[in-house]
């Protein structure tokens, strides 16, 4: 099975647009799934929305997770540590653009790449 | 150790810190939408209306029970990276306190909480944010000081957020330009201390 990728944006436009950039590059090989807003609706992230989208592109692989700004990473961070044990240490939140980070992400996760090289991929995005 | 503090009205409480919010909440985004993304005094209304929903139930609860329920709370409805710190500051001080503390203990927990707070944000004293007033506020309690001077030392402390330069957060993205205004995250701590500080004070 292939490692998920998770979409985390404050913005839901933003986020789908990513989801759909990928869908383009790697079809329905990758489990995908985006989430995008306040629990308002309006800009911001959502810490349960963030925990069902891991679950909805949850794999035995792992899952990666590409962040836009601050709150989506810290949201992100609450997300897998509620998640917990054992499926918590399956998860990792990539340093990379949330865009091309999530294509190259995905791309690399769809030749069956480990979480390890998927999340090698889009670190490679931001050099140090 | 001291004596156990007096028993804890926590919907009093809780009532109390959700009324503050919400009557400064114009003001919290205000500070935020000169330095940050302008949403920080929506989000934590969103969170502590949410938590004052739940007051009744939240009140039933032993404290430390109380604290972590309220956190997690937070987590769920504030909608930026304040829930997470906020939430966290909430959880970790339930997760260390016993139901009945002594001032110091509770001094302890809060130092505790604290560090989970810098442990989330990745972040440390001199950053322009919320641990700018934490942890003088955790130096008062250590310290013993009573609560009428914990509220005066997180305005303070609030207050000297301003001339700092943000190098974490949204408002690190504006480098010098941060500086001259009060860090939103500073001023919503500072407040949510004097509520308990002037509440717990009130009811010993």
């Amino acid at each position: 099975m292939n490692v998920g990728i998770v979409i985390v944006s404050h913005s839901p436009l933003v986020a789908e647009g990513t989801a759909d950039m990928v869908r383009q590059m790697v079809g329905d090989e990758v489990p995908l799934a985006w989430c995008g807003g306040n629990p308002e609706g309006g800009l911001g992230t959502s810490v349960g929305a963030i925990m069902e989208a891991i679950d909805k592109a949850w794999s035995e692989a792992g899952v990666a997770i590409l962040v836009d700004l601050g709150g989506a990473e810290t949201n992100s961070e609450m997300a897998v540590e509620l998640i917990g044990e054992p499926r918590s240490a399956r998860i990792v939140i990539c340093n990379a653009p949330i865009v091309e980070g999530a294509v190259m992400a995905a791309t690399e996760a769809s030749g069956g790449a480990s979480l390890k090289d998927v999340v090698a991929t889009a670190h490679e995005l931001s050099p140090a | 150790m001291g004596e156990t503090m007096t028993a804890i009205d926590l919907k009093r409480l809780i009532e109390a810190l959700a009324e503050t919010i919400a009557a400064h909440a114009d003001e919290l985004t205000a500070l935020d939408q000169a330095i940050g993304d302008g949403d920080h005094g929506t989000n934590m209304k969103r969170g502590f209306d949410a938590v004052l929903a739940d007051a009744d139930a939240l009140a039933a609860k032993p404290l430390p029970d109380a604290l972590k329920a309220a956190g997690t709370k937070l987590v769920m409805t504030v909608g930026g990276a304040s829930g997470p710190l906020f939430g966290t500051f909430f959880m970790a001080l339930g997760k260390d306190i016993p139901p009945h503390p002594t001032a110091a203990e509770l001094a302890a927990a809060f130092a505790r909480a604290v560090d989970a707070v810098a442990a989330r944000g990745k972040s440390e004293a001199g950053q322009k944010t919320m641990l700018d007033v934490l942890y003088p506020v955790r130096d008062a309690l250590l310290d013993g000081k009573p609560a009428a001077e914990i509220a005066a030392v997180a305005d303070a402390a609030a207050a000297a957020t301003v001339p700092l330069k943000a190098t974490r957060g949204r408002a690190s993205f504006l480098g010098d330009r941060s500086i001259g205004h009060m860090d939103p995250g500073a001023r919503s701590t500072a407040l949510l201390v004097r509520t308990v500080a002037e509440n717990l004070g009130a009811q010993a």
